[in-house]
């Protein structure tokens, strides 16, 4: 009976270990060598790029964008005032705020890094069989010490999905779980699937996503390498 | 034929173990609605006012004390705008002082908005 439970105490640890391997590690493409010398701790995240035809895309992915960040383990500059100050300073339009040189965005806000987001698709699109909300940006992520790129990614997501298979393995699960808590009250399907997007592309630990920041138990111990 | 449902049996425990070890810690912040508010003030609809947004805040404040937990970044200086906007300019400069305690890497912004905040009062 002893050879047994050891062949399956040592199945357990190959399942586990391959399910570790294949799950959690994902296939390595990003290059992080700029990201974990700059270290950043502090996000600014600028009102996102908007292309698609839908006026409120802009302020719903601001508003999705914090979550992600805050729980990966960065402070994460207060999304409202930064928009105010912006205006204060006679800027009303992303595209112009996205112009700013770092340095100055460094001397206003002090952040470590800026995130630059761009909405490539917001809103219904309708086909012959379904109607779904889709929402796809991309993002990059800067240092605004040296202007040094640190991350670029990019998401969609869709009304239309099978929630049961948001993709990704491990790492999907992980977004499902995230995905639950920002899938409350708001009666705004546009705006719940942006949430999702945001999920998808700025939570750390994920394939080819963010590192963990500073204030993560995580921090340092990201499966890139 | 024993052997085959316990080992599939193992097999899912060590999946889940896996599962469970992978999902990590549990959430680092009582986020109480802070999304949903920051989404009503800019989108500025109407739906709700700066005071009720400010009351549903303050609320978020207290749950998340009660569970000792402690509310994301952002949530105090966002609430302190909300002041500043309905004239309650010694509330705001409380939060944005408690968001800078909570989280110093605010400290150049919140000094900077503290500072314009005294130039346009006098």
């Amino acid at each position: 009976m002893r050879t047994p439970s050891i062949q399956r105490t040592s199945l357990c640890s190959l399942v586990a270990t391959a399910a570790l391997l294949a799950g959690c590690a994902a296939p390595v493409k990003t290059d992080y060598t700029a990201f974990r010398a700059a270290k950043p701790a502090s996000i600014l995240v600028l009102p996102p790029v908007n292309e698609s035809p839908e006026v409120n895309a802009t302020f719903s992915m601001l508003a999705q964008a914090t979550y992600p960040l805050a729980e990966g383990g960065y402070y994460v500059m207060p999304v409202t005032l930064v928009n105010e100050t912006f205006h204060q300073n006679g800027l009303t339009v992303a595209t112009d705020m996205h112009q700013v040189p770092v340095a100055k965005l460094k001397e206003i806000f002090g952040a470590d890094a800026a995130l630059y987001m761009k909405i490539t698709r917001y809103g219904s699109t309708y086909t012959v069989l379904s109607s779904a909300a889709v929402v796809s940006a991309e993002a990059r992520l800067v240092d605004l010490s040296t202007g040094t790129l640190l991350w670029s990614g990019r998401a969609s997501a869709s009304s239309d999905e099978n929630n049961n298979n948001s993709g990704g393995g491990l790492a999907g699960l992980l977004v499902a779980a995230i995905v639950k808590q920002i899938m409350n009250s708001v009666t705004d399907a546009s705006h719940n699937v942006a949430g999702v997007t945001s999920a998808r592309l700025l939570s750390s630990g994920t394939p080819n996503g963010l590192l963990y920041g500073p204030r993560s138990p995580l921090y340092g111990k990201d499966n890139t390498n | 034929m024993m052997h085959r449902p316990m080992t599939r049996g193992l097999a899912a425990l060590c999946l889940l173990a896996t599962l469970t070890g992978c999902a990590g810690p549990k959430q680092l912040y009582s986020w109480n609605g802070y999304q949903p508010q920051v989404y009503a003030h800019l989108k500025n609809d109407g739906k709700s006012s700066p005071e009720e947004q400010i009351i549903e805040l303050e609320k978020g404040i207290q749950q998340a004390a009660a569970k000792g937990a402690q509310v994301p970044p952002g949530y105090h200086a966002h609430l302190g705008l909300l002041y500043l906007n309905t004239g309650r300019t010694d509330q705001a400069l409380a939060a944005w002082n408690q968001e800078k305690a909570l989280f110093p890497e605010s400290t150049k912004y919140i000094d900077f908005l503290i500072g314009n905040m005294k130039k346009n009062r006098s």
